[in-house]
């Protein structure tokens, strides 16, 4: 059923969100440590397997949050060492990732084209 | 006053942290973005020549088009404000922390200015990502070299 879906991307990606919430709150990290953390955190469950489940459960609300970067990162990694071994873990590694960072570095350089800083931009 | 009194007076002073309050803000944005995301796979898959496996890079790929839009009206930031890591941690929160940099630094020339400082914000992320990235699947390449597990 289509609203499930929603709900369930809902909820696994706010639960997601809420976690680096806590780590900042409770844990007195600063937003950079925090989404630090949760990239080592995906990468690591995607190494033991249990990321994709998660994304065929939850959908975007797995892929969206910035762990599914160190999933995609390890899964690149790891499916390319399957085909080459050793080498492989080197050049696997933006595979699947590619997408994230090209669309951030293109809008970036766009952004700078067409917008002002207005004082503090953040 | 010594340091102990000033540690002291500032504690009191100092509001306490709404933890609750925070983390369900947290969770009613980031769900939100996340729900918005979910809407934007479904439009990929249905009208353009995608499954679910791949859907993931341009739905990320839209969401920071979004970024861009919201981080150039300043708005992001007004959001960023509500929500704390409801925000930041949606991959939108990777794209605001690159695109603000950018616009950020505009003045100092492109090359320095924007190209240098792009990822001055985002950089940790990619940094340790990579590097836990390339220590897990080091891992298991050894430990399927030795047999204990398969692929």
């Amino acid at each position: 059923m289509i609203f499930i879906d929603f709900l369930l991307a809902f909820i696994v990606g706010g639960l997601i969100c809420a976690i680096g919430q806590l780590l900042m709150d409770v844990g007195k990290m600063t937003p950079g440590k925090t989404l630090s953390i949760l990239v080592v955190a995906g990468s690591i469950i995607s190494g033991l397997g249990w990321y994709q489940p998660l994304i065929d459960l939850a959908g975007a609300g797995a892929t969206i949050p910035i762990t599914s970067f160190g999933h995609s990162l390890t899964q690149g990694a790891i499916a390319e060492a399957e085909k080459h071994g050793w080498v492989g873990v080197l050049t696997g590694m933006f595979e699947v990732t590619s997408s994230g960072i090209s669309s951030a570095i293109v809008f970036g350089f766009i952004a700078a084209l067409i917008f002002k800083p207005k004082g503090k931009v953040n | 006053m010594n340091q102990e009194q000033f540690d002291k007076i500032e504690q009191e002073i100092t509001p306490p942290t709404p933890y609750v309050k925070n983390v369900l803000k947290a969770f009613l944005v980031g769900g939100l973005i996340c729900t918005i995301g979910h809407a934007i796979t479904y439009f990929y898959i249905i009208f353009f020549d995608f499954t679910e496996k791949t859907v993931g890079n341009p739905t990320a790929a839209t969401i920071i088009f979004i970024s861009m839009l919201l981080t150039g009206f300043g708005l992001y930031k007004k959001i960023g404000q509500f929500a704390g890591a409801g925000s930041a941690v949606p991959v939108s929160g990777f794209g605001n922390a690159v695109i603000s940099a950018a616009i950020e630094h505009r003045t100092e020339g492109f090359v320095l200015g924007v190209g240098g400082n792009m990822f001055k914000l985002a950089g940790s992320v990619i940094l340790f990502g990579v590097s836990s990235a390339f220590v897990v699947s080091l891992i298991k390449l050894i430990l399927v070299t030795m047999g204990v597990i398969e692929w």
